[in-house]
């Protein structure tokens, strides 16, 4: 008697005779649904003839059903007839039919959506500018101002973020240094061994990781582990309406929540940065070393190599970096939209946007330096 | 609400406890086929956490809870998802997909569940929204709804399968008094016309008198139900101060018998 079964009856004059049985419920509907309709389109009866008295048990599914086959009958401009229906299910059918259905908004073409994505990146662009000239401007305006009152600068919060964007990432900044500095060395080495100059392994390395990859390399690690923390965390409290709590509070959420992070962050670039530099000239030297050269020799010829321009030049830059990507972490973490995925939408955009300004600030360094003349 | 003597939901002597700390015990109650059924307690008394118990989302000490006559407690696996497909649950906050419009919301279900094609997986989903009141807002997104179409929405969601008992946590939290008041009307309406057994806890005593056929009342202090009945009879009758003080809202015990 469970059982659902399909039986299809060509009547003449064009009827078209349905016969559904047994249970209609979402298992057994769905394996009759395709057949059910394919009959009722390819057929195109003037009359279409549904018995349902032999349905025990309808649920919402199995109305679809029904409603969908006198769709496409109506669509077929045909006429329908359901007997037998038992009262309970015909009180469902009304209940339920949604009768004209909302359409999902129309793809346009190709060249209208290129056109108006184009115009929409442009326009994103435009006040994605706006917003971080805006927020930078509110950020110096706050700092300037804490700077004439220490006594409004959350310190507690300062040396907390201070030490887990600074004192705890000193290992992975030491470990990547210490790697970075071996890598290079060593690649150095092979090309300069052709000419007899793996002396001047010291060089390259100590200039190289002073003047540029020290600093970037730490700003890199500091994008990826502070940058998204910030964004993530100040993101967490924009969903669960902290920041409006602050705002309301009378706390102003830029000198409450960025600017201690702001000066954690500018602070503590430059110490990981050395940490960078210093476990950077461990690993050339360890290479040095192992291809034969005193620790003398190579000491003697990394400081004939280099001078405080070279690490103050890289150190400079740091407080940029430092500062790029605090700034850039507590925006996006401020400009979180809701939803599940928000903070980590949030998140990525700080890590990209960071990394993508730090290399631009690099560049525009390298520029005022050979200007400068240092 | 044509309520039939036939349990669908027996919890049968549960304890639920955090570590040490025991939330209730010894709980005992039965929900009948098709009945409004609601649970009730102070701030604190363990309600919700008897809900997400009676959906296996936190598993008793001891005890069972009987969905049609098979254990969610014990179920594992295809029983368990054959359990999970009879019942359907609104969270407070409507716990809607935020990153998929309201038709995928509903259609997600469909399609885990069904094999239906997409014309029809649509087709259903758009029934439910008709029966909710949001025939215009499929191809929404959560956000761009209010908080009651919010709670509508997780409705049409949970009914998608058309299960046989709907669970709702705190429906009218957070609505205005009118919207509150439709979506009471929406469940009398789904009990009535589609014999759903709704299980809800709520605190709103409006809702309460509106929808409920019967209740049954946590206790925070005994840790177990300190009464059961139709909210007028125990608002008016119970022999229990603190009862009849939560339905009168009174701040202070009602010490008049």
């Amino acid at each position: 008697m469970n059982e659902t079964s399909l039986n299809c009856q060509t009547l003449k004059e064009s009827k078209l005779r349905l016969t559904i049985s047994g249970r209609l419920d979402a298992d057994s509907t769905s394996s009759l649904w395709l057949e059910a309709v394919k009959k009722v389109s390819d057929g195109k009866p003037k009359a279409l003839e549904i018995d349902a008295s032999e349905i025990n048990y309808c649920d919402g599914v199995g109305i679809g059903l029904l409603l969908k086959l006198k769709e496409k009958q109506e669509a077929n401009k045909g006429s329908i007839q359901i007997v037998g229906l038992k009262p309970e299910f015909e009180q469902l059918m009304t209940l339920f039919d949604p009768g004209q259905l909302s359409e999902p908004e129309r793809k346009l073409s190709l060249f209208r959506r290129a056109a108006e994505q184009t115009g929409k990146a442009v326009v994103d662009f435009l006040r994605e500018m706006q917003s971080q000239i805006t927020f930078t401007g509110e950020v110096c305006v706050k700092l300037i101002n804490t700077l004439f009152h220490l006594r409004s600068l959350r310190w507690k919060d300062t040396f907390l973020i201070a030490e887990k964007s600074g004192a705890n990432a000193v290992g992975i900044t030491a470990l990547l240094g210490f790697l970075i500095g071996v890598i290079l060395a060593f690649q150095a080495a092979i090309a300069m061994k052709n000419f007899g100059a793996e002396i001047y392994v010291a060089d390259l390395v100590v200039i190289v990781l002073f003047r540029e990859l020290g600093p970037l390399l730490t700003a890199f690690v500091l994008a990826a582990r502070t940058g998204s923390a910030f964004a993530a965390e100040i993101g967490t409290m924009k969903v669960n309406e902290e920041i409006d709590a602050l705002t309301t509070m009378g706390l102003e959420p830029v000198r409450f929540l960025v600017i201690p992070r702001m000066l954690a962050a500018v602070f503590v670039t430059p110490l990981l940065t050395m940490f960078n530099n210093l476990f950077g000239i461990i690993g050339c030297g360890f290479v040095m070393v192992s291809i034969g050269f005193a620790p003398i020799t190579f000491l003697n010829r990394m400081q004939e190599a280099t001078d405080l321009t070279d690490l103050f030049g890289g150190l400079v830059k740091t407080f940029v970096f430092g500062s790029l990507i605090a700034s850039i972490g507590c925006l996006r973490g401020l400009q979180t939209k809701t939803g599940a995925s928000a903070v980590g939408d949030s998140a990525t955009r700080a890590v990209v946007t960071s990394i993508v300004a730090i290399v631009l600030a690099d560049g525009v360094f390298a520029v005022v330096y050979y200007f400068l003349g240092i | 609400m044509g309520v039939n003597a036939k349990p669908i939901i027996k919890v049968e002597d549960v304890t639920i406890a955090y570590g040490d700390f025991v939330v209730m015990k010894d709980i005992n109650f039965e929900v009948q086929q098709g009945e409004v059924f609601i649970i009730l307690g102070g701030s604190g008394c363990g309600k919700s956490t008897l809900l997400k118990n009676m959906i296996s989302l936190v598993r008793p000490v001891t005890g069972k809870v009987l969905i049609d006559g098979k254990d969610i407690v014990t179920a594992e696996g295809p029983e368990l998802r054959e359990i999970l497909k009879t019942i359907g649950v609104m969270y407070q906050n409507g716990a809607l997909f935020g990153s998929m419009n309201i038709m995928e919301n509903i259609c997600l279900i469909l399609e885990e569940f069904t094999d239906l094609p997409r014309d029809a997986r649509e087709l259903v989903a758009n029934m439910r929204l008709k029966v909710v009141g949001l025939e215009g807002s499929a191809y929404k997104m959560p956000s761009e709804l209010s908080g009651g179409m919010r709670k509508r929405a997780a409705i049409a969601r949970a009914m998608a399968l058309d299960p046989k008992i709907l669970f709702l946590d705190e429906p009218g939290a957070g609505l205005d008094p009118i919207t509150s008041a439709q979506l009471d009307e929406l469940i009398l309406e789904l009990s009535r016309s589609l014999k759903i057994t709704f299980v809800i806890v709520t605190h709103e005593l409006p809702s309460i008198f509106a929808v409920a056929d019967r209740v049954i009342m946590l206790d925070k202090e005994t840790k177990t139900i300190i009464a059961t009945g139709k909210p007028d009879e125990l608002r008016d009758k119970s022999d229990n101060a603190w009862v009849r003080q939560f339905f009168n809202r009174r701040a202070k015990a009602d010490t008049s018998t």
